[in-house]
């Protein structure tokens, strides 16, 4: 029905290059993510999409009408697609029932469905007030209703809720989804931010520096990452260097059972890059006399891993992080544990890695 | 590298779209922003042709002649000691009102910023009218109590988003309160005292009712006189090009100034509250300090006027209230002319600096700018010499004094148009276009509806300060008709004080708008510290 393509977009501002050739679909009614760094070009990406910037070359094509093309350009008024700004933008001068009721005929802005919108996004209460006496959450609730108001094909959304502090945005975040899943609308989120990206997402495309990286299902972004720096952008990673073994890695941390990214090649004794998320990894105590018994979520066989020195523990409530010097490794590493009852400063522990790492071709 | 050949040839084949399409409204913008600017041009530009086709002789005898030397020697002293003084007053009032244990601050502030609301030439006719004092002292002094609120509210704001923390960390590294001053606060709040100090000097540069009603031989009185009883145009044009050139120097310092300060200015009020320095035993000399300014500029003509309207009023038979109400009618006119002409000009200037930043339109809104580096003497001379040679038809009519007003006060107009378009956010109309409007639907719906209060409320500024011109007015006046202005200065250059009280009276009214817009926030400001302290 509204299935947006994107294909090979080149975009620049006064000649200076920001998209290269960005190329990905979206199924009808699906959500999804463009997860990138500040800087790589997402909001160039929508406001291509939505025909406010003018791409050098490539094509926009919504439900099988082209609306940016080889001598095409349709004016974003006529496209069908809604955004929704990452400061929510408002307009000051109008209340909010006005706000959402902007982009509909004129005959229909005082009928029924600027406040069917309203009930949607739970906002019915407030349909007088004007948008400086909203909470932020709220803003953007009007601003989606906004731009879903006139049944767009295709709504984008940049990076709506950075500006929400922490508390608020898991609670918007779920609202907006459930709003989108009802409307059944294609949806274009831009964040940089990758818990966003994985939890909101039907489809996640990483863009790094103006190119598409890779493009799948959240699960396949997080477990599957074509390169080093995917492995890093997305979720984190410790990264070792070693030498491939076949089916593992020889590195700081002994033999680590490891397969090579997709598109990789390596032969036995090559240099590789081993990339292992650091919840992957975990930690035992060392001798006795260091803090006592050891905890129930430490694993038992004491004497597997390799040794490390405790350096720093940043404790979070529900998990730790905690930094470790390898010996042999000039750069410490990070493992994400649950429990950290005898880890302490200058401790020493055993560290071993409890899933199969990814391996990249070192450069 | 080979990418960067296909990005190349990407950019080859040119095709309409919204790029084209974006690019004709730039273009229509630009040529009409272009017309405006070259308007607003005409005074400065021939002015030069004047100059510049005049007999080489005359024009060098006029400016070599020793008289010049000495009218420029006397205008940029009283310049530089004007200037001086109201620096030094008016950073002092400002520090006193924000960083002491002063009671009232709030009424403080209004009462130090009411001189805003009295023309130099109104306060000059009170000091006229009461004391002997002329000449060098007089215009001083009149100029500086007029002119120091333009250095206390730009740093009372400064003051107020300066960090005290600096201060503190000064003193607790052992450096006296005096000291700690200078080497930290001042260095905060130096951009924005300097800048109104240039403010300052570029009013005293262009002011000719008060240094004319004092007998100050200043460069503006110099071409009135010239042109007016010598009817020597030659000298006259060749003053003011003089005269035109130092505005210049002082604009391009000030915007200069002003550049260095966004630089420096923190976007953060700090929200710590300052220590206030308790007065003690100075608390008496302070106040007096504090009233003696405002004392001369408004208690002085204040009680001139009173003398005048209430002491004499039956013997004042040259009191005519028909003439003042016509008077009046026509300086209303004549305002709002000159502010139409202001906004019609200031608005594709303004809008093109907002909205399409290039070096085009950066250069544009300089243009406009003209109008502050430009004395009003030299302004209506200048038009006085173009309407006669190029458009005699309008020589002395309202049009043509409409226009002057329009570029005189263009700066103001333009940086309204500007800050009302800079606070409507461009993501504003991208939303509007995704939402189904038109280019000028989102005009008409968003951008217009959202800056219009702004754009107003300068457009009556505009037309409140151009009812108070006077030396263009005097020159560009249909014969025979006066102005609120004109007529104050007619009556009082013939010493006849009593019927030119009441015109006094009418032009501080009108003076007190853009005074009581202008201190609003300095208020507002101290409010809040008055609260938190
Ligand atoms: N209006 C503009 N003019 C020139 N360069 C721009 C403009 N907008 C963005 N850029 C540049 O394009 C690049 C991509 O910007 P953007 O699409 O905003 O990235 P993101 O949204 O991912 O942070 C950046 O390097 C940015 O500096
Ligand atoms: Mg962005």
């Amino acid at each position: 029905m509204s299935e947006l393509q994107v294909r090979k977009v080149v975009a620049a501002y006064d000649g200076a290059p920001v998209l290269h050739g960005v190329s990905f679909t979206v199924p009808s009614g699906a959500f999804a993510a463009v997860l990138g760094p500040s800087g790589s070009g997402k909001s160039t990406l929508l406001r291509t999409i939505a025909g406010l910037h003018a791409p050098l070359e490539g094509a926009i094509v919504v439900g099988g009408r082209v609306l940016t093309g080889p001598r095409v350009a349709m004016p974003p008024e006529r496209r069908r697609i809604g955004i929704v700004p990452q400061d929510a933008a408002l307009f000051p001068h109008l209340d909010v029932r006005a706000n959402v009721a902007f982009g509909l005929p004129r005959a229909q802005r005082g009928g029924a469905r600027p406040d069917e919108l309203l009930e949607m996004v739970g906002l019915a209460d407030l349909a007088h007030r004007m948008p400086g006496e909203l909470s932020g959450g709220q803003r953007h609730r009007v601003a989606l209703a906004r731009a879903l108001a006139p049944e767009p094909d295709v709504i984008l959304l940049d990076e709506p809720f950075s500006a929400l502090d922490a508390s608020l945005r898991a609670e918007v975040r779920a609202q907006i989804r459930q709003v989108l899943r009802r409307a059944r609308t294609t949806a274009v989120l831009v964040t940089h931010d990758q818990d966003e990206a994985l939890s909101m997402a039907d489809i996640v495309a990483v863009l790094d520096q103006g190119r598409l990286v890779q493009v799948g299902p959240p699960e396949e972004i997080y477990q599957e990452p074509r390169s080093r720096w995917l492995a890093q952008f997305v979720g984190g990673a410790v990264v070792l260097p070693g030498a491939w073994r076949g089916d593992a890695v020889e590195c700081a941390l002994g033999d680590v059972p490891a397969h090579l990214g997709a598109g990789e090649v390596a032969r036995e004794g090559d240099a590789v890059e081993l990339a292992i998320r650091p919840e992957h990894l975990t930690l035992a105590p060392v001798g006795e006399g260091l803090g006592g018994v050891a905890d129930a979520s430490v694993d038992a066989g004491a004497d597997a891993g390799t040794v490390a020195l405790v350096r720093h523990v940043a404790y979070f409530g529900h998990d730790a992080v905690v930094t470790l010097d390898l010996p042999g490794l000039d750069e410490p590493i990070e493992a994400r544990v649950l429990g950290v009852h005898h880890i302490r400063p200058d401790a020493e522990v055993r560290v071993s890695v409890t899933r199969p790492g990814i391996a990249f071709a070192a450069r | 590298m080979s990418r960067q050949a296909t990005l190349r040839t990407g950019v080859g084949p040119r095709r309409p779209g919204p790029r084209a399409r974006a690019s004709v409204a730039r273009a229509v913008l630009t040529a009409s922003a272009t017309v405006a600017a070259g308007l607003a041009a005409i005074p400065l530009v021939y002015l030069l042709i004047r100059v510049l086709g005049a007999d080489a002789d005359a024009v060098l005898a006029a400016l070599v002649r020793p008289r010049t030397l000495e009218l420029a020697v006397s205008t940029v002293g009283l310049t530089a000691a004007v200037a001086a003084a109201c620096l030094v007053v008016g950073v002092a009032t400002a520090w006193l009102l924000s960083a002491t244990d002063l009671r009232g601050r709030r009424a403080w502030v209004v009462v130090t910023t009411l001189p805003l609301a009295v023309p130099s030439y109104v306060a000059a006719f009170g000091w006229v009218a009461l004391t002997p004092v002329r000449g060098f002292w007089g215009a001083f002094l009149v100029l500086t109590v007029c002119n120091v609120p333009l250095v206390t509210l730009p740093t009372l704001a400064a003051l107020r988003l300066s960090n005290p923390a600096h201060e503190d960390v000064a003193r607790t590294l052992g450096r006296s309160r005096a000291r700690a001053f200078l080497e930290a606060t001042w260095q905060q709040i130096r951009p924005a005292a300097l800048a109104g100090t240039l403010l300052v000097a570029l009013y005293v540069l262009s002011d000719f009712g008060a240094v004319a009603l004092m007998r100050f031989e200043a460069f503006t009185w110099a071409i009135h006189s010239a042109y007016t009883s010598q009817f020597d145009r030659t000298l006259a044009a060749a003053l003011s090009t003089v005269l035109a050139a130092m505005g210049i120097a002082l604009v391009w310092a000030e915007r200069r100034l002003r550049g260095a300060h966004a630089r420096h200015g923190s976007s953060v009020a700090s929200r710590a509250p300052r220590t206030p320095v308790v007065l003690g035993r100075w608390r008496v000399p302070v106040l007096l300090a504090l009233a003696t300014v405002p004392v001369g500029a408004v208690a002085v003509p204040g009680f001139a006027l009173g003398r005048y309207l209430l002491g004499r009023a039956g013997t004042a038979t040259s009191v005519d209230g028909a003439d003042l109400v016509g008077d009046a009618a026509t300086t209303v006119g004549f305002a709002a002319g000159g502010a139409l002409v202001a906004l019609a000009l200031a608005l594709p200037i303004g809008l093109l600096a907002s909205r399409y930043r290039s070096r085009v339109s950066a250069a544009l809104e300089s243009a406009s700018y003209v109008g502050l580096a430009l004395p009003g003497i030299v302004v209506g001379l200048s038009l006085v010499f173009f309407s006669l040679a190029v458009v005699p038809a309008l020589y002395q009519t309202a049009w043509m004094l409409a226009f002057a007003y329009g570029v005189l006060f263009l700066p103001k107009a333009v940086g309204a148009v500007r800050a009302s378009v800079d606070q409507v956010e461009p993501g504003l109309e991208d939303v509007a276009r995704s939402l189904g409007s038109t280019r000028a639907a989102v005009w008409s719906r968003v951008t217009a509806r959202i800056a219009w209060p702004g754009i107003g409320a300068g457009v009556l500024l505009v037309a409140l300060t151009a009812m108070k011109e006077l030396p263009a007015t005097l020159l560009l006046r249909p014969t025979g008709t006066d102005t609120l202005a004109t007529s104050l200065w007619r009556l009082t250059e013939s010493a006849a004080y009593g019927a030119a009280a009441p015109y006094a009276l009418v032009l501080v009214a009108v003076a007190a708008g853009p005074a009581v817009l202008l201190t609003r926030d300095a208020v507002a400001t101290v409010r809040e510290r008055g609260e938190a302290a």
